[in-house]
């Protein structure tokens, strides 16, 4: 009788906790639905979907370089390998390779976004875990390289400095000086984290035995990256299928042991002092070259291609050869500024007061009777007529060539051939795998980007059963994952 | 805790693509519709009935031990194709490193499909995924909801028959324009300047 | 007995606000409360996408917030503004405006980046085109993301707009 009114007094229930899309210890918007018994944990629902902004859907209403923008708000820790993968696997559908210099200098990029990648996951998963001073130290690296990636390119955190055939512009010397300086002194500072925190003692035991999981249970649930390799399984992309440079400098890959988040955490340490050596290696043999391919149909060249033309000072004046013009008024209808004017079927004629020089009707004539004049700003229509019967300079010609391609892949894109392919990278976090389906337009018809935080993600409930609440949190920070790179 | 050197060759025991395609083909033969390749990637068409022992074949053979499952996704070809859905399996096989690709025909008025999760737990997520953005169901699965867009959202986004900008204002998703009446209800007591 | 002030002494540092050395500050309760207002922002954390970064970076040790007197809050009880740095999507819609509804008052907040303020180039079926659809903004900060500088200006901006305001404090407005 007591017993029972005993048993009725002490029941316990699981108790059915929220950890709310707004937290500070959640990476981004992550919501968790905890099953507790006491502190224990029965059970882990992940809700994400939070950022879901439709990248996959919008990539396939955009040609293949607008789409490339918005591969860097995927993983927005390590913006230039997002940019990486995309480039790599839509070189390989359009069937072209950058050239040396790029892949080099894209090596080098890929490898500094996974230090700064690294830098940013030591300092929440020490912050969350309670030590705040990494926080603070790993920001200070992260902000030289952010300094690095705005000497190259302007931006900081979402660059696109990778494109489809090479890099944006050529790296100065004072990066490569700068950078090395770096590199040198780095591992002084991965010295200074790991004194704070390697042989901690608080440390070892909010992280040694949490989150196990064995190498065939990983691999089954889909794992990879530096999660996938603390637990002994050897799989990096960048041995196994190299791409860019990989092949040509040498590092190691540090493989754990017990498949816990400590042997994590040493993963990613070690690392960050490999791709160190990488990005010295890459800087000894840099190659010297061209940054883009030359290819008509599937590049974009740099503008000073086009300066011939488009440079204000060269004082160009547009002029209509009347013995090409067939009348179709196409140019007619292209000017922005209004200033062709004719009758169907008659030549026409620019008014060379209205005439912005702006090449729209060059490009949109199908029967080259547009003519650029060097030099004919404010001259007369005769005069004109009198310099277009001259030949024309083998500058203006290339540039024109240029220019022409420009607007085309602008406004259409250029041309996939048929067919579909899936190309993986390594980012920090994991295995970044692009799908593409081409049906031979300027659009991809499906672009599948493979997130590794998705899968991650998915393998939460896996790793926290049986542990505390406060374990919870050392276990999203080992998956490391990134909210934007899940939910896409 | 060992830092290990990975070798960067092919494995001597990996197979090329094609002759993958050949030892299904052989196992399977009535099962296989078409093989195709595209830069030195091949993809298997295979009819959806059998998908699962074809796929467990491919996990469990000793010469071929597929045991990681890339990426598991669908594509909508309205109007393009006879078939309207197809879903993809990206195979590779960490041991041996060779990948294949496995694609799977599903029409439109019965989109159902065989749950692969027995055999590789992290297609859970996918299919989830797959599930929410096509509305390809795959029975026999553990939990299948949504995952990406809300619980009680209509329409399934990634078909090319959904607008890009989303429903009409009049069809909105009733949580957001829930969300916009409290706003004006308590437009009232917001501090004017 | 009310002071006479018009005896010497007496130094107006600036519009409003006279000081009779060497320790007696003479002002308006709305500069003063305001003052202490503006010194003393303490928003919640609420990074949703990239933009949370570029505020840890504005956090951290090259830029300080803390000079400002800017300290990150977890909880929405305890804070004062709100930075909603990064996309709202349909379904974080309800959660970001049941913070919002915690915080009490004064509150304010700050959009920042392109997505917070218009939608950013997410144009698509379930990004909010701007979280001012449902919430009062104050300040809007553009940028993909905004450099931690141009939240830092965002910030100032809006201490300049609590240092005008007028009987904000007073329960007869």
């Amino acid at each position: 009788m007591i017993r029972k009114e005993a048993e009725k007094i002490f029941e316990t229930r699981e108790l059915n906790v929220n950890m709310g899309p707004q937290h500070p210890a959640t990476h981004g918007v992550l919501r968790l639905v905890l099953d507790i018994d006491g502190e224990t944990i029965v059970k882990v629902t992940p809700y994400v979907g939070y950022l879901h902004r439709g990248i996959e859907k919008l990539g396939e209403s955009l040609s293949y370089f607008q789409a490339l923008p918005l591969t860097d708000r995927m993983d927005y820790v390590s913006a230039m390998s997002n940019n990486i993968g995309y480039c790599v696997a839509v070189e390989k559908l359009f069937g072209i390779e950058a050239p040396e210099r790029a892949k080099f200098i894209r090596t080098i990029v890929g490898e500094m976004s996974r230090i700064a990648n690294h830098l940013l996951w030591l300092a929440t998963h020490a912050l969350d875990i309670g030590a705040m001073t990494v926080f603070l130290y790993c920001f200070r690296e992260r902000e030289w390289i952010l300094d690095l990636y705005e000497m190259i390119c302007g931006a900081r955190l979402t660059v696109t400095y990778p494109r489809v055939g090479g890099v944006r512009n050529d790296v100065p010397q004072e990066f490569l000086d700068s950078l090395w300086k770096f590199t040198e002194e780095f591992p002084s500072r991965i010295l200074e984290y790991e004194t704070l925190i390697d042989q901690n003692r608080i440390w070892l035991l909010r992280t040694k035995g949490i989150g196990v999981i064995s190498a065939e249970e990983a691999v089954s649930w889909g794992m990879t990256g530096p999660t996938l390799r603390g637990s002994g399984v050897p799989y990096d992309i960048r041995k196994h299928m190299p791409y860019d440079a990989y092949d040509k400098v040498e590092f190691e890959v540090p493989i754990g042991t017990e498949g816990d988040t400590y042997d994590r955490y040493r993963c990613r340490m070690l690392e960050m002092r490999q791709s160190n050596k990488i990005i010295r290696q890459c800087i000894e043999k840099l190659p010297t070259g061209p940054v883009m391919a030359d290819e008509p149909k599937f590049t974009l060249q740099p503008k000073d291609m086009m300066m011939p033309i488009t440079h204000p000072t060269k004082e160009m004046a547009y002029f209509i050869d009347e013995k090409k013009c067939k009348g179709c008024g196409m140019c007619l209808r292209a000017c922005p500024a209004k200033a062709i004017f004719g009758e169907k079927k008659k030549p026409h004629k620019i008014d060379q007061a209205l005439c912005l020089q702006c090449a729209t009707c060059f490009v949109t004539c199908k029967f080259k009777a547009m003519k650029i004049i060097p030099g004919g700003k404010g001259l007369s229509d005769e005069k004109l007529a009198e310099l277009a019967a001259a030949p024309v300079p083998e500058e203006i010609t290339k540039a024109a060539e240029y220019l022409v391609r420009q607007f085309e892949f602008v406004k259409k894109g250029p041309r996939a051939p048929e067919g579909e392919l899936y190309v993986a990278t390594e980012v920090p976090k994991g295995e970044l795998g692009f799908y593409f389906v081409s049906d031979g337009s300027g659009k991809p018809y499906r672009m599948r980007l493979r997130a590794p935080s998705f899968i991650h993600a998915g393998c939460l409930p896996r790793l926290c059963i049986g542990h505390l609440v406060a374990d919870v949190i050392a276990a999203i920070g080992t998956i490391d994952i990134v909210l934007g790179e899940c939910d896409r | 805790m060992a830092v290990t050197e990975v070798r960067i060759s092919i494995h001597p025991a990996g197979l090329n693509p094609k002759d993958i395609a050949e030892k299904i083909k052989e196992q399977f033969p009535d099962q296989v519709i078409e093989v195709a390749e595209f830069r030195d990637q091949v993809s298997v068409i295979v009819k959806r009935d059998q998908i699962v022992p074809i796929l467990k074949y491919l996990h469990d053979d000793p010469l071929l031990s597929f045991d990681h499952l890339q990426d598991l996704t669908a594509v909508d070809y309205l109007n393009k194709k006879d078939i309207r859905f197809e879903v993809v399996y990206n195979l590779y096989s960490i041991k041996y490193r060779h990948k294949i690709r496995i694609r799977v025909q599903v029409p439109d008025n019965d989109p159902k499909i065989n749950s692969v999760v027995p055999i590789w737990a992290g297609a859970n997520w996918h299919e989830r995924e797959c599930f929410d953005m096509f509305g390809i169901v795959f029975t026999r699965h553990p939990d299948l909801r949504r995952i990406l867009m809300p619980e009680d959202w209509e329409g399934h986004p990634l078909r090319k028959d959904y607008p890009l900008k989303g429903p009409a204002p009049e069809n909105e998703w009733p949580g957001f324009v829930e969300v916009l009446n409290r706003s004006k209800e308590l437009k009232e007591f917001e501090w004017e300047g | 007995m009310l002071i006479d002030t018009s005896t010497v002494g007496l130094v107006e540092v600036e519009e409003g606000t006279k000081i009779l050395p060497p320790n007696v500050i003479i002002t308006t309760l709305d500069k003063f409360i305001n003052w202490g207002r503006l010194s003393s922002i303490w928003p919640t954390t609420f990074g949703l996408a990239c933009c949370a970064i570029e505020m840890m970076a504005a956090g951290a040790a090259h830029y300080d917030f803390d000079r400002f007197g800017i300290i990150f809050r977890g909880s929405p009880r305890q804070a004062d503004c709100m930075i909603v740095a990064g996309t709202v999507t349909k379904k974080m819609a309800p959660v970001v405006r049941r913070v919002y509804d915690q915080i009490p008052e004064p509150r304010y907040v700050v959009a920042m980046g392109s997505c917070a303020c218009t939608g950013g180039i997410f144009r698509t079926y379930s990004t909010v085109q701007g979280c001012d659809t449902f919430l009062p903004v104050d300040v809007y900060v553009p940028g993909c993301p905004p450099r931690p500088e141009t939240l830092l200006e965002g910030m100032m901006l809006l201490q300049e707009k609590i240092r005008k305001e007028q009987a904000r404090w007073s329960p007869w407005r």
